[in-house]
């Protein structure tokens, strides 16, 4: 097994983690904090490609490594943000609450 | 693959499922901060110095506290929702993943892009790092710049305690 597919594997593996909290949790927060696993496991292929891959630039991975982070960093804030104000609405944070939906 | 990175691996991959099994929301949020460190170490381990340190500082020192706030904020701390029952476990979400998973396997085990090509990229300096940063990438720094101002005005905007009175 080459590095660039343990590499791929585990990054696989923590997106299908993040994928089963973002679809199975019912509170918001945890949603939310599975989807930031699954924006980490997308940029542990950037390095992973830049690392081991054929025509890799000196340094094209990395900063779209750092772009992503910038950007996830902004989604959580407004994401966070969010969570607060329906919160503050509805007072519940509970997915199936929110709904309305008895599960 | 070295030892290394088999056990940074699984301490990562451990992180991220005690953040996405645990009860307690704080708990959740603690063992998040691990899978996080966990990344940034791969980081470091794959010669991305910079980027390493730079998801340390972010995911460890910014999300992860910015969660535990939201947590304490909106009182999920006392676990006051009924735990899941167990009937109700839901199978049909861990079953996607799993397929997916499975997809995402095969389809990395299987590809001819996989074979190993020669030298692995040299690690990045930071010096360079910022040269290509004022060179060449110029503008999306710029663009990203525009885009964390806007998104921080809006998140305390959305987040604002409303007056009484005003809609």
């Amino acid at each position: 097994m080459t590095p660039l597919t343990g590499c791929l594997l585990v990054s696989s593996l923590l997106f299908a983690v993040g994928l089963a909290g973002a679809l199975t949790r019912r509170n918001t927060i945890l949603v939310l904090v599975g989807i930031e696993l699954m924006l980490n496991a997308a940029n542990l292929n950037f390095v992973a490609f830049w690392r081991f891959g054929h025509h890799a630039g000196p340094s094209t991975g990395v900063i779209f490594g750092l772009f992503s982070i910038g950007v996830a960093a902004a989604e959580a804030a407004v994401g966070l943000a969010l969570i607060l104000a329906v919160y503050r609405h509805a007072k519940t944070t509970d997915l199936s609450q929110l709904t309305g939906r008895p599960q | 693959m070295s030892a290394a990175f088999l056990i940074l691996a699984v301490v990562t991959l451990v992180g991220a499922c005690a953040a996405m099994m645990l009860r307690g929301l704080v708990h959740c949020a603690l063992a998040l901060a691990v899978a996080f460190a966990g990344i940034g170490t791969l980081y470091l381990s794959l010669g991305a110095q910079f980027l390493g340190l730079a998801q340390l500082l972010v995911y460890v020192g910014a999300i992860a506290v910015l969660i535990v706030f939201v947590i304490l904020l909106t009182r999920g701390g006392d676990s006051d929702s009924p735990p899941l029952a167990p009937a109700a476990l839901p199978i049909t979400g861990i079953l996607v993943a799993m397929a997916l998973f499975a997809v995402l396997a095969w389809a990395v085990l299987h590809s001819f892009a996989m074979h190993p090509s020669g030298q692995p990229a040299s690690p990045v300096t930071v010096r360079q790092l910022g040269t290509d940063l004022m060179a060449g990438y110029v503008f999306p720094l710029e663009v990203i710049g525009l885009m964390l101002t806007a998104a921080l005005i809006g998140a305390v905007i959305v987040a604002m305690k409303e007056k009484q009175g005003t809609q």
